[in-house]
């Protein structure tokens, strides 16, 4: 077919361009979701509990995921320097990913239970107070907002809907388990359960 | 606009560069931490900057090329001001924390909801008015910005496709890996299409028409816009190389990223040689230096993208300032740079004036345009090469050299210069802004007829 024919029909090349685009993305997408590799849990790994939840979702909202990674590769360094390496069933309930893409700050996926609940929330609220070199921004604010109990509520039923296996009690006392905590006790609760469940550590 | 948004966008970035130097510039307050306002950034550079210049250039492109009016204005009118609005929202909810932390795609699902709206429409006009063109063959330039508006839809619904549990906040309907790899397809498309075929579209109009030779290979054209958009599609695991994302994945994606060059190269050798026999002009007109400059950075950019997405080098410079220098070297070097020359070149034509306002202001521009994007990118990649060496630094026991905190230290200098090429850069756009204004404030129009169709 001369390009001509192509340039000459603009339905035609709309149709080719759609083509065009859409294999590759159809290779390497549609087999993932197919693969239980991807989509299936490690062993020990289970649903974020109501507080770890929000926790993670301050961890969002605050963005950490511009400086830190939650992806340790398999290179000696790396394992050397954060451990064990991430593998795809460690991410099965994280809705969205927080691999990141530009370690401004060190990663984050095996940080759990490296310091104690009271360094990472001074470290929070004031980095170089424990950290004088650090260029990240303190969080203070995190301290006083609390977590709204109504929402995690309805956060947790619409995870279970698209297929995290909450359990009919987790959802009764996800309420209670967030009541009275503020977002700093959910996102320490998270950090120190990063990278912490996998079965087989070294 | 464009001329607007890219001032806001850049001085975010200037801000928030400043910020990495003395973290205490978020004075403790939420929306201006540092976490928070680069994604204000990265959104203002691409979608308010770059996007009000392609839909600018897009619609003035397809009427010009075509010999028609905008099919439907009101529509036309619509995605400009919806368009407006979403950049509005973006700005407000960004440093509020209402993200999906999915890079350049934090928007929450009602801003999401209105973009698609709004780019049925941008496609309705664009498309409608190429239907009922004058001119038997459909231009170059329209083939680039039509797989663009297309991509990007097809790109912006898939991957912002999610469950809401309120106004503000919901969850991806993909998870973990699955959910990285649906993403940086996104991601590295909306690179693909948006800053490059978007921008080429642009190139194939503004360069042969400010050079006044035609475009240098039909044939060119043909097999690297084909390959251009066909390929990339493929190249967005090299964002994931190393992670859990399977391995044949990677390396396909390395593969395909590697090809990429060719079709790269190809727009880059088809804009350049354009000016064939056209060369003086580049010593007396600094808006075809703008368009040459920006083809230089788009070539540059475009070898070193597939060279960092080899797994080796990638090992490397994943995770390093590397990746920012990169970043800048194509959205400053080429975006900005190929919207800038564009700008100079439309705003006289579209106002009814015979040149702008100043020549010798447009040259200042170039310079400090050019200066400010190496003072950004070389200090970038410097630290980059610097970061990487050391986290992957072991003594001969095998316990590692450095802690991390020790390579932060070791970059901090470089941080400074990024400041000083960032300012630069901004600065430049001031010039522009004066240069814009004087033009349009000015009242002497000059009538412009428009040729017909041969």
């Amino acid at each position: 077919m001369r390009h001509d024919t192509i340039e000459k029909s603009l339905n035609l090349m709309m149709v080719l361009i759609v083509v065009a685009i859409s294999i590759g993305g159809l290779i390497e997408i549609v087999p993932l979701m197919m693969s239980s590799d991807m989509t299936e849990p490690d062993e020990g790994i289970s649903v974020y509990s109501p507080l770890r939840l929000a926790g993670r979702d301050v961890y969002v909202r605050e963005g950490c995921y511009n400086c830190h990674s939650q992806m340790i590769r398999p290179f000696r360094s790396e394992t050397e320097r954060y451990g064990p390496y991430t593998t795809a069933g460690e991410t099965v309930y994280d809705r969205p990913f927080q691999f990141g893409s530009k370690r401004t700050g060190p990663d984050l996926a095996r940080v759990g239970g490296r310091y104690s609940d009271d360094w990472q929330r001074l470290h929070l609220m004031d980095p170089r107070a424990l950290v004088p070199e650090s260029n990240m921004p303190g969080y203070p604010w995190l301290a006083d907002n609390m977590v709204d109990p109504q929402l995690i509520t309805t956060k947790l039923k619409a995870l279970k809907l698209i297929g995290d296996p909450y359990t009919d009690e987790q959802i009764a006392g996800a309420a209670a388990a967030v009541e009275g905590r503020s977002e700093l006790d959910a996102l320490v609760a998270y950090l120190q359960d990063l990278g912490t469940n996998r079965k087989n550590r070294r | 606009m464009v001329v607007i948004w890219g001032i806001v966008g850049m001085l975010v970035g200037v801000f928030i560069a400043a910020q990495l130097i003395w973290p205490q510039l978020n004075f403790d307050l939420p929306f201006l931490t540092y976490s928070r306002l680069r994604p204000l950034h990265t959104n203002a550079v691409i979608f308010a900057f770059g996007g009000s210049a392609l839909f600018a250039t897009s619609y003035y492109v397809v009427q010009r090329t075509c010999h028609v009016r905008l099919a439907f204005d009101k529509l036309a009118a619509f995605t400009f001001w919806g368009w407006q609005v979403v950049i509005l929202l973006a700005a407000i909810t960004l440093p509020l924390g209402i993200t999906q932390s999915k890079e350049y795609a934090e928007l929450e699902w009602p801003i999401d909801l209105l973009i698609a709206v709004i780019w049925v429409a941008y496609a309705i006009v664009f498309f409608a008015t190429i239907a009922k063109r004058r001119i038997k063959h459909i231009y170059v330039a329209n083939w680039f910005y039509g797989a663009f508006i297309i991509t990007i839809a097809v790109l912006h619904i898939f991957n912002n496709l999610s469950i809401p549990v309120s106004l503000t906040k919901s969850y991806s309907l993909y998870s973990g890996v699955v959910d990285g790899m649906m993403q940086w397809w996104y991601g590295h498309n909306a690179v693909g299409f948006f800053l490059t075929a978007g921008f080429l579209g642009m190139m194939y109009y503004f360069v042969p028409k400010q050079a006044g030779r035609p475009v240098y290979s039909y044939r060119l054209s043909v097999v690297h816009f084909w390959s251009l958009i066909a390929i990339y599609m493929w190249a967005g695991p090299h964002h994931l190389h190393y992670t859990s994302l399977p391995d044949w994945a990677q390396t396909l994606g390395m593969v395909f990223s590697i090809i990429l060059l060719a079709p790269s190269w190809g727009g880059m050798i088809n804009g350049m040689m354009t000016l064939s026999g056209a060369w003086h002009k580049l010593r007396s007109d600094p808006i075809l230096k703008f368009m040459i400059v920006a083809l230089s950075f788009y070539g540059m950019s475009t070898f070193e993208g597939p060279m960092m997405s080899i797994k080796t080098v990638n090992a490397l410079s994943h995770y390093t300032n590397w990746t920012i220098g990169h970043v800048h070297s194509g959205a400053l070097g080429w975006v900005a740079m190929m919207t800038i020359g564009s700008i100079y070149s439309l705003l006289p034509r579209l106002y009814n004036r015979e040149s702008m306002y100043s020549i010798k202001l447009i040259d200042a521009h170039f310079w400090t345009s050019t200066i400010g994007v190496v003072l950004y990118a070389v200090p970038m990649w410097i630290a980059g090469v610097t970061e990487g060496l050391m986290w992957r630094a072991v003594n001969s026991d095998g316990t590692l050299t450095y802690s991390f905190v020790e390579s932060l230290k070791a970059v901090e200098p470089y941080h400074y210069f990024r400041l000083l090429g960032g300012l630069i850069f901004f600065s430049g756009m001031i010039i522009m802004a004066y240069n814009v204004w004087k033009t349009v404030s000015d009242k002497k129009p000059v009538p412009v007829a428009v040729l017909d169709p041969a």
